[in-house]
């Protein structure tokens, strides 16, 4: 039963890392139909920055908890500036280009990104400073579930339920949906769309960095190609929640995690992923727009 | 051009440029040493560069405009590339002789790496080709494609191995696993559209590379199979130079097939039924099209090419491991098709020279290549997102009435 | 022809009159060329520059001396980015630009599928680091040597370490499914059923690059396995460590050459302490590696990578045996390399029949006070 619960935490913590990044891919995707694949790589970028500004700040003689506060300010700022001006670069001149061409242009963006922090920086594996501070009270359980385990799991949780407020309430989030649906419409009745796409982006991108810095917190180590795999997984969680729901990358990334979670620990790790896209085929097969398909959201 | 409100965006523009390339660029960290070390001759760099940068893009931009309202205003623009693509016989037919002769002299020309350069480059090619049937005809976003390549080349590797079957014989039975493989990863995705089709496709090419990589008993796992004989000629024994350049012309074989086929196949009925299930899926459902039978047998046919070239990949490279079937693969033969202009074949093969001769000639600048093809891959798509070659649909026009 | 007044046709024309003069190989057979080929760009290409840098030192100083038998040497570097597909590009650009000798590749596919056209075009080959076994044993490669110890000897110690004297009955077995790693856990894997001795709880493969590996961590605690031998590199091996001690963990980490990298250490910080690692002998008290150590902190102002003492006893050992061997002759110099002994930073080696260095092993290391320290 220890064994049970080791597991589904894992599987959690997981599943949250990869809710974060879904995050960004699922609004992208919502608004312009996007595979944004340099998403992965602004999560990158927002982890290195992190890296880059506590070590600074370190030398200063900062405290733990004003370089814990800076850097993540920073990294986020950074993160959302780099999502914005890819877009403008990469996407933007590419709105009325037939369908494929922005998916080359983002793979193209992504190479490009890994090669840029790969020159600007190294290519070896840097430590990352343990930013999450460990709590008192988990101290005694901290072989369960740690204490960055845990904020990983509760920022995701307020993440979702701050963006899904964002999402129905406000007039932004009206307009989010608005564009969503139906560009043209949107200009029409007076909205930005440049702007409000400008907006998600810079969203989506604010949310990979917070993902980046959790993680590599958690697991004390980057180089410039972590951002792949995470990429790819979390873009596989968006299309299983139902790819333009929030709630949907939400579910999607706790589901994969888990079943990459469960598939290890009860048959073998060298299939780990096998069950996961395996998985997704099933799900796809019989909800062919994913667990949660909302036609209307963002 | 060079007025004050231009200086000052470009300005504007590299500031935000040093801004952002701030932390990455200028500082350098190493947690480990505790060392921080300020580059600010960076910063001048970036300054320096994203200013002259922006003039010429803007200008581009501009002219690209001014291109797109040319069409709008009705005005025709055939360049050269597009009358090239609308076949027009007197460029085709001088062009296509060069071509011919150049092809044949090559390899005693150049030295045997540029054959063996020349030879891959003429399997993406007909790589292109293939997933062109799948993409760019009947509009199925794969980005697993990968897969059946690996399964010609597993193919070949195995058969070999453990039969000691030789290329000729493995040549077509690579074609036939690479079709069975498509139909297998076609049946479960008939439902699926769009992007969720891609990322299922995505899932298969991965499950492939990973089954190879685990399953040693089967594939040897991650070390790879090696000593894969080259392709033989009965009789004859090569030495490695001779060999390269049998194999430069079987593979143009193949490319010239390739073409030859796939330009039917556009044609005949098959084709024009994947161009109608690419339009409008539900308008060519209801016009009498099988869409599970057309839509299999775009998979199908675009994977045999794929199967027929990863046997030739075995036999060139003579050792295979999973490495090679990356989803980066995938997404470079994706980048051929798209690149050179999806639906198009010379566009795809342009797109394959383009794409596989870069980074080997960009080899002078090192550690600078993949930047500079990743960068490649974004201005091309901005200033040309229908692909270097756009495919011309066939048009009639009734002139008689017009006068 | 109405062809010569064509447009395109003066292009391609001139297209083929540029790439033919850059194209252009002479052959001058003057300097002795040694070529130099591994992966100089991308993520494994801190693993490929520090053998660039050892032939660039030790042929610098050569050549300064007058090179070898009169001859200046020349040295010409290729990228092959580790792929095994692109390593064949690159042995046949190295093959037309007529290289006498090659140091490299550096991984064991790429070596796999570089070295059949070195073969058929009867030039040696000398890797500093592909560790696969077959590469010497099967017998395929006659002009393949290596100054690094294969894999199976390194899965040979770790095994034994673990039964002689850590004396434990249950052992896991971890790998990264890549090349390196899988082929050294076979063999784990193997000398442990062999031996009878103790008892293989887990054989596992994980993702490198994985977010996190939580979930094989808890495998292994349920395991009860005492020790776990990790076949891979280190960023993998420092996230598996932390993790097992974060999870109040115990179980002892041996693993191999991939993490005796002082990277590790830094990485993974005080949770390092106390793992074992295998790695080459350690030679730092050998004169001529600290000469070479030193040079390369006087040319290049940094601490010498990966590889660097191999690839530096490798240039040593091909430079000595075209001197002895008075040519550069195919059969010459690789019975030169077979039979004539060479002070090198690694020790006084030469190569056996199947192309393996007599006199380099491997050694068992243990994390202590932040610092791999050797085990005898």
């Amino acid at each position: 039963m220890e064994y049970f619960v080791q597991l589904l935490l894992g599987g959690l913590t997981r599943g949250s890392i990869y809710a974060l990044i879904a995050l960004g891919y699922t609004m992208v995707y919502g608004i312009i139909e996007l595979i944004n694949f340099a998403h992965g790589e602004i999560y990158m970028i927002g982890a290195f920055t992190a890296l880059i500004v506590s070590s600074v700040l370190t030398l200063y003689g900062f405290n733990e908890f004003a370089i814990l506060v800076l850097a993540s300010l920073i990294a986020v700022i950074y993160s959302a500036s780099y999502g914005f001006t890819v877009e403008k670069i990469a996407y933007k001149p590419l709105r009325s280009a037939p369908r494929l061409s922005p998916l080359i242009s983002a793979i193209g963006m992504s190479i490009f990104l890994q090669n840029y922090v790969l020159l600007a920086q190294t290519s070896d594996f840097l430590p990352f400073p343990a930013l999450i501070p460990e709590f008192n009270f988990l101290k005694n359980y901290e072989h369960v579930f740690s204490s960055s385990e845990l904020v990983i799991v509760l920022t995701t949780v307020i993440v979702m339920t701050i963006l899904t407020l964002l999402i129905k309430f406000t007039k932004i989030g009206k307009a989010m949906r608005a564009t969503a649906q139906d560009k043209k419409m949107a200009m029409l009745v007076g909205i930005n769309v440049n702007r409000i796409i400008s907006v998600t982006f810079i969203i989506g991108s604010s949310l990979a960095a917070i993902g980046g810095i959790l993680i590599a917190s958690h697991i004390g180590q980057i180089n410039f190609n972590i951002g792949f795999i995470a990429g790819i997984k979390a873009f596989t969680a968006a299309v299983l929640g139902g790819i333009g729901s929030i709630p949907g990358a939400v579910l999607g990334g706790f589901v994969l995690g888990w079943t990459e979670s469960f598939a290890t620990g009860y048959v073998s790790s060298d299939y780990e992923d096998v069950f996961a896209f395996a998985l997704l085929v099933l799900i796809l097969i019989f909800r062919p727009a994913g667990i949660l398909s909302v036609k209307c959201e963002v | 051009m060079l007025n004050l409100s231009e200086i000052k965006r470009s300005l504007l523009v590299s500031l935000w440029f040093i801004f952002l390339t701030f932390p990455i660029m200028v500082i350098r960290v190493n947690p480990i040493e505790k060392i921080v070390e300020w580059r600010w001759g960076n910063m001048l760099l970036v300054g320096i560069g994203s200013f002259v940068i922006s003039f010429i893009w803007r200008y581009f931009i501009r002219q690209k405009e001014l291109g797109l309202k040319k069409i709008e205003m009705g005005e025709k623009i055939t360049p050269l590339l597009k009358k090239l693509a609308i076949r027009e016989s007197k460029y085709v037919k001088s062009l296509f002789l060069t071509l011919v002769i150049a092809a044949v002299l090559f390899p005693f020309v150049f030295s045997t790496y540029q054959t063996t350069i020349m030879t891959t480059v003429l399997m993406y090619v007909v790589l292109g080709l293939g997933l062109n049937i799948v993409v760019g005809l009947a509009g199925l976003l794969d980005l697993g494609y990968v897969a059946f390549y690996a399964v010609g080349a597993y193919s070949y590797a195995l058969l070999n191995y453990h039969f000691g079957l030789g290329f000729w014989t493995v040549l077509p039975l690579g074609a036939i696993m690479g079709a069975f493989f498509g139909i297998l990863l076609g049946f479960p995705v008939l439902r699926l559209r769009g992007d969720y089709l891609a990322i299922v496709t995505l899932g298969f090419g991965e499950i492939i590379r990973l089954v190879l990589e685990n399953w040693n008993e089967f594939s040897f796992g991650p070390s790879g199979i090696a000593n894969i004989p080259r392709p033989s000629f009965p009789g004859i024994q090569f030495s490695l130079q001779q060999a390269t350049v049998y194999q430069y012309f079987l593979t143009i074989g193949l490319a010239v097939f390739t073409i030859f086929v796939v330009n039917r196949l556009q044609d005949s009925r098959i084709g024009r039924a994947w161009i109608a299930l690419r339009e409008d899926e539900i308008a060519c459902q209801a016009m009498g099209v099988d869409k599970v039978r057309t839509k299999l047998s775009a998979f199908a046919l675009g994977a045999t090419w794929a199967g027929m070239v990863g046997v030739m990949f075995a036999a060139k490279t003579t050792f295979i491991n999973p490495a090679s079937f990356t989803f980066i693969e995938s997404a470079l033969i994706l980048s051929i098709v798209v690149l050179g202009g999806m639906g198009s074949v010379p566009g795809v093969i342009i797109g394959a020279f383009i794409l596989i001769l870069l980074p080997e000639y960009l080899r002078a600048f090192a550690e600078y290549r993949m930047l500079l093809f990743g960068a490649i891959l974004v201005l091309m798509m901005v200033f040309r997102p229908q692909g270097i070659i756009s495919n011309v649909r066939r048009t009639y026009e009734l002139k008689g009435i017009q006068k | 022809m109405k062809c010569i007044m064509n447009k395109s046709c003066v292009t391609i024309f001139i297209i083929v009159v540029i790439s033919l003069t850059l194209s252009c190989t002479k052959p001058d057979s003057q300097p002795v060329k040694v070529g130099v080929a591994g992966p100089h760009s991308g993520d494994l290409a801190s693993y490929g520059l520090p053998s660039v840098k050892a032939a660039e030192l030790v042929i610098n100083e050569i050549n300064e001396k007058g090179g070898v038998l009169g001859k200046k040497i020349e040295l010409l570097i290729e990228d092959d980015v580790c792929k095994p597909e692109l390593a064949t590009n690159t042995a046949t650009k190295l093959v037309s630009q007529n290289v006498h000798i090659i140091l490299g590749h550096i991984c064991s596919g790429a070596t796999k599928a570089a070295l059949g056209i070195y073969k058929d075009s009867k030039i040696p080959a000398i890797s500093p680091s592909a560790t696969n076994p077959a590469l010497t044993q099967s017998g395929d490669y006659p002009n393949f040597f290596r100054t690094i110890a294969s894999d199976d000897a390194q899965a040979k110690l770790e095994v034994d370490f673990a039964l002689d004297v850590l004396k434990l009955k249950k052992i896991a077995v971890l790998h990264d499914k890549g090349d390196y790693g899988k082929g050294l856990a076979e063999f784990a894997k193997s000398f442990i059923e062999e031996s009878g001795r103790a008892e293989l709880v887990l054989y596992e493969g994980i993702t490198p690059g994985a977010v996190d590996y939580s979930a094989v961590v808890q495998k292994i605690k349920a395991s009860g396995a005492g020790a776990v031998i990790y076949g891979g590199y280190h960023p993998e091996a420092s996230k598996i460590v932390m993790l097992m001690r974060k999870k109040k963990m115990d179980t002892i980490l041996i693993s191999d050459d991939g993490v005796k990298d002082i990277t590790f250490i830094k990485v993974a910080g005080e949770y390092a302490e106390g793992v074992y690692a295998t790695g080459p002998k350690d030679v730092s008290m050998n004169p001529l590696a600290i000469k070479a150590n030193e040079a390369h902190k006087k040319t290049y102002g940094s601490d010498p990578g990966a590889f660097f003492l191999n690839a530096y006893a490798a240039v040593q050992a091909i430079l000595n045996a075209i001197e002895k061997a008075g040519s550069t002759d195919y059969d010459k110099v690789t019975k030169a390399l077979r039979t004539e002994y060479v002070e090198t930073p690694l020790g006084k080696i030469r190569f056996d029949e199947k192309g393996d260095a007599i006199g380099v092993g491997f050694s068992m290391f243990q994390v202590k006070n932040g610092k791999y320290v050797e085990i005898n």
